[in-house]
């Protein structure tokens, strides 16, 4: 029983970096139609920074994670405004090409500048070991990761349903066409939402390495998963991502633990089994 | 535009493979490599070209090619290669007509997700049972008999070439007349109007699943062919990177054109020949960056530049510029 529960706990703090790294995947998908496939090279980039900050300048590990933020988040304004920008009105076909394109490039710059090998965290002693409740071991980084994720949630809900830039986010999403005519500078939200996507990939990038690893490799291995999470979830929706993220977190953990032998095959199924049932996505309003 | 006739041009692009055997008789097995990987890259033009689909899980069926060929000579004494190249496309067609079903359904990014979940779901498998396949270090020991029961293959590739270059241009024959006909132009029509294609009478998810059986059946004797003519399957046939390197070499050398398949797989794979031996990282860097620049300023690829600089007052109404709808 206790071992059913830690793999339960393991699934959601797996699910919970999962959904903070493609949320912002999701709001990018639903907002603006443009699917970036390069999205988790800004984790992984995140990733990074953190690292370079606590090895090379000693900065703390808890403090590292609002720099990977802003810097990721700044990042992909620049992106946006740069790039993303002229191919919102081009087709799945140019929008792969360059958004794998920007990944080819992103995993060849990480090689040359940090190499190819898996890079090393430091977590703080207080972040370490376990903890027991109600019979069952915890990690406590882990703990710490579930619970700073429920905090980034509520306040981007809070964000989206309770300010009036979040009113405008809900319509522009609804139609874009509409608010633009209402007023709205819709140019601008995407550009916001997008800053605030690859500013949460990044924080997602550099809390991940403990849990997913961090080497050049990282946004091709992981991008299945992301894309996962907005797809099953439905593009657009926030708690469809969050509901979506817990659902791969836990079967992947599960299924790696209780049957090895089938390996991922068990989330691959599973997305198969998902989009056939749900080809909008378990929340998706498009159809 | 009928359907058998060939233009002068086309006869002489023919010749280059021809040409390239006496040139560089020290290249075959990177010629023989090209060659398939054309094979391979035409068949995903005939999806993501003529019917729109962009897919990238192509390699998918070129791995089920693959490993029915490695396996049927490997594990059941089955070394006749004509006859396990036509086995090979059958199962992989089969695998395409099944797959069909979950790809014709759903917008773009659907279709991106379950062909990217249906090549891993077949990736997953071959590298667990290693038993069977020989998992991540491949299955070797594929030994093809003789070619007619009259040639064996050799060391140097002479044999795989000509090989290669006869099944490429069988197969190549038989896509141009396939697109050329009626079938073909209607999937260009799917591809351009999807909606309005039921207007005209067009059944348009059969021809989907149609097309996108015989594109995987030509990727699978693609695969068989690269199993045969290396003696060897590795896992990595199966993998995204090749399906991903698939759809840039087609796009670098042109969708919707047939040639611009075959163009673009022999630029990609003799570039890559080179670079990768200097740096396999500044070649993944540079192959980024070409993506970019040719979504950025470049679409339609080597062909569609060359249409381009032809014909430059149609530039600006080439619809493909446009989103579909």
């Amino acid at each position: 029983m206790s071992t059913v529960l830690g793999v339960l706990f393991d699934g959601i703090a797996y699910g919970a970096l999962l959904f903070i790294i493609g949320v912002g995947l999701s709001v990018t998908m639903g907002l603006m139609g443009f699917i970036n496939l390069a999205h988790g090279a800004f984790a992984m980039f995140g990733g990074y920074l953190a690292v370079m900050l606590m090895t090379r300048w000693g900065v703390p590990f808890l403090a590292t994670l609002p720099l990977a933020f802003l810097a990721m988040a700044l990042a992909g304004a620049v992106m946006e405004r740069l790039l993303y920008r002229r191919l919102y009105d081009a087709n799945a076909l140019d929008q792969v090409l360059f958004t794998i394109g920007l990944v080819f490039m992103s995993m060849a710059a990480a090689t040359y500048a940090f190499g190819s090998g898996q890079q090393p965290v430091a977590l703080p002693g207080f972040l370490r070991g376990q903890v027991r409740i109600g019979g069952v071991e915890l990690g406590i980084y882990r703990l710490f990761l579930v619970a700073l994720v429920v905090v980034v949630t509520l306040a981007l809900r809070g964000f989206i349903e309770g300010t009036r830039v979040g009113a405008q986010v809900r319509a522009a999403v609804d139609n874009r066409d509409a608010s633009s005519g209402m007023g709205i500078p819709v140019d601008r939200i995407f550009t916001l939402m997008f800053a605030l996507g690859t500013g949460l990939a990044g924080l997602g990038g550099a809390l991940g390495i403990d849990v997913l690893g961090l080497d050049p490799s990282f946004p091709l291995k992981y991008l299945v998963y992301f894309l996962l999470v907005v797809t099953v979830g439905g593009a657009g929706t926030i708690h469809g991502a969050a509901v979506a993220a817990a659902i791969l977190g836990i079967f992947d953990v599960a299924g790696k633990y209780y049957v090895p032998e089938v390996g991922a095959f068990v989330i691959y199924l599973l997305m198969v089994v998902l989009l056939i049932a749900f080809p909008a996505g378990l929340y998706g309003r498009r159809s | 535009m009928k359907a058998w006739t060939w233009s002068v041009p086309e006869a002489v692009f023919w010749l280059v493979p021809v040409a390239c055997y006496f040139l560089f008789p020290g290249y075959l097995v990177l010629g023989s490599q090209v060659l398939i990987t054309g094979l391979f890259a035409l068949s995903l033009d005939l999806i993501l070209g003529y019917a729109g689909i962009v897919s990238l899980g192509h390699a998918a069926f070129f791995g089920l090619g693959a490993y029915t060929a490695g396996l049927l000579a490997a594990r059941l004494g089955w070394h006749e290669p004509i006859s396990a190249l036509a086995i090979s496309a059958l199962v992989a067609a089969t695998g395409g007509f099944v797959s069909s079903f979950l790809v014709v359904r759903g917008g773009d990014l659907t279709r991106l997700m379950v062909t990217l979940g249906i090549g891993l779901l077949l990736y997953e498998p071959a590298n667990k049972a290693a038993f069977l396949t020989g998992g991540v270090d491949g299955l070797s020991g594929v030994d093809p008999g003789k070619l007619l029961g009259w040639r064996s293959f050799d060391l140097a590739g002479h044999t795989a070439y000509w090989y290669s270059l006869a099944v490429l241009f069988i197969v190549f024959a038989l896509a141009r007349r396939l697109v050329r006909s009626p079938f073909g132009l209607s999937l260009r029509g799917i591809r351009e109007g999807r909606p309005r294609m039921p207007a005209l009478g067009t059944p348009v998810r059969w021809r989907l699943v149609a097309v996108y059986t015989v594109a995987a059946g030509i990727a699978g004797i693609a695969g068989a062919l690269l199993a045969q003519t290396t003696q060897f399957v590795g896992l990595e046939t199966l993998g995204f990177n090749r399906s991903a390197e698939l759809v840039i070499m087609l796009v670098l050398g042109g969708t919707g054109r047939l040639y611009g398949a075959l163009i673009g797989a022999a630029i990609f794979m003799v570039v890559q020949d080179y670079l990768s031996g200097v740096n396999p990282v500044y070649w993944q860097f540079w192959i980024g960056l070409l993506l970019v620049a040719m979504v950025l300023f470049a679409r339609g690829g080597i062909l569609g530049a060359m249409e381009r600089f032809a014909r430059p007052r149609r530039e600006a109404s080439d619809p493909r510029r446009g989103r579909h709808t």
